[in-house]
């Protein structure tokens, strides 16, 4: 098919019934009765959720709120108000006092408060942390910011060091173990599988946490790109406040979206860069299309080629030397 | 002042011992480029930064943080002695 803006367009009844029947026959296959999902109000879980209901029944569908201190109050607003358009009743299993008990918070702050001495939760200090929005024009490497936001609304950033930005990654990544841990609790008390929500974008990019909110039983939206996720929303009558809503981390304190975080581009720019490229469309005709520099999407294309390298340790399953079936050394 | 053979050496030393676990140095061409061999990754070229800044006495500014300063031996090093040039 020629490279066009129109390339990502499915027919998303088709798709609908397709994931609904790989849901069905995969649930039979692992003996389970349901599904698990974690609600956050954002476009991903909401429409894993719909299709869960399409799939199993409302009956058979647990709808997990998992907020913690730092989640943004709308989004159990957004969750509260899907669970009962789907009919499901949800369910609040706020994850802070598991968070506290990990050090979640205390082990971020520190690092953060090495980089700003002035940070002080407490009395309203906001973090977050993101990559330089110049992807396309300046081509720049990965290197991550932190950004603190004081009461007053002042902003301060500065580049992270490799060790304050491994604890306050390693720190803040204990919000989607803890979330897993806890849909599986739900999910093993009632014998039932946990649905993921990964995209494609953020399982072929790598933005998931391992054994986090990369820990799942079934991932039905995992090979779609955000684009096409918006399209079975509407399809599948997603509340319009949730497909309205810009695509969030919810992760840090002060407010990132996806695109700050992580991404560096806008989803619908991205997919299609990242469909052209997965497709072997040449730069040239990919720039034409999309009204893009060839050195824009060069630098687009690099991006995705690093990052894919860069997480293919989180899509690895756990290595065992049985799986060289050598045998071992024998003792003379 | 440091030559291109003195920087080129620190370096190969620095990714041998940090990244490549091999017993056997350094063994790719000083073109080779260290993201798409898989030499480093994201995270290590975080490493790598903060060890040249730190190693070499230079600060990098966020627009110099490109591949065609950092993607190889060769890159990095005549990067690095530009740096020490120029003072920054």
């Amino acid at each position: 098919m020629p490279m066009n803006r129109g390339v990502l367009r499915i027919d998303a009844a088709a798709e609908t019934e397709r994931i609904v029947r790989w849901m069905k026959e995969n649930l039979r296959g692992f003996h389970r009765l349901g599904g698990v999902v974690g609600i956050s109000g954002g476009i991903d879980s909401s429409v894993c959720l719909a299709l869960s209901v399409k799939a199993f029944g409302p009956e058979r569908v647990l709808a997990l709120l998992l907020p913690d201190k730092d989640s943004d109050p709308i989004s159990e607003d957004l969750a509260r108000a899907l669970a009962a358009h789907y009919g499901v009743t949800p369910v609040l299993e706020p994850v802070t006092p598991a968070l506290e008990g990990f050090g979640c918070y205390a082990r971020r702050d520190e690092a953060i408060a090495r980089v700003f001495p002035e940070y002080d939760p407490s009395a309203g200090y906001k973090a977050k942390i993101g990559l330089p929005a110049d992807l396309l024009d300046a081509g720049t490497l990965n290197v991550f910011h932190l950004t603190i936001v004081a009461p007053d609304g002042e902003e301060k950033s500065a580049r992270l060091t490799p060790r304050d930005f491994a604890q306050i990654v390693a720190a803040s990544n204990f919000k989607q173990r803890a979330r897993t841990a806890m849909l599986y609790y739900y999910a093993e008390s009632r014998n039932y599988a946990v649905v993921g929500t990964p995209n494609k974008n953020e399982r072929d990019q790598g933005f998931f946490v391992k054994y986090g909110d990369g820990g799942y039983d079934l991932a039905p939206i995992a090979h779609l790109y955000k684009t096409q996720v918006y399209q079975l929303a509407r399809h599948l009558d997603v509340p319009e406040d949730i497909r309205k809503r810009a695509p969030t981390t919810d992760t840090y304190s002060a407010p990132a979206t996806q695109e700050e975080f992580f991404f560096r581009l806008p989803y619908e720019t991205m997919d299609l860069l990242w469909y052209a490229q997965e497709n072997q469309i040449s730069v040239e005709e990919t720039a034409l299309a999309i009204d893009m520099s060839p050195d824009q999407v060069r630098n687009a294309f690099d991006d995705f080629n690093r990052k894919r390298r860069t997480t293919e340790y989180l899509r690895e399953a756990p290595l065992d030397m049985a799986d060289l079936g050598d045998p071992v050394p024998e003792a003379d | 002042m440091e030559t291109y053979d003195t920087v080129a050496s620190k370096i190969r030393d620095y990714l041998s011992q940090n990244f490549l676990f091999s017993d056997r140095g350094f063994e790719y061409e000083d073109d080779a480029s260290f993201l798409e061999l898989g030499i480093i990754d994201s995270f290590g070229f975080m490493e790598l930064l903060h060890w040249v800044e730190h190693e070499f006495s230079i600060s990098v500014a966020d627009d110099e943080l490109v591949p065609d300063n950092f993607d190889s031996v060769r890159k990095l090093g005549s990067f690095i002695l530009g740096k020490q040039t120029d003072g920054t």
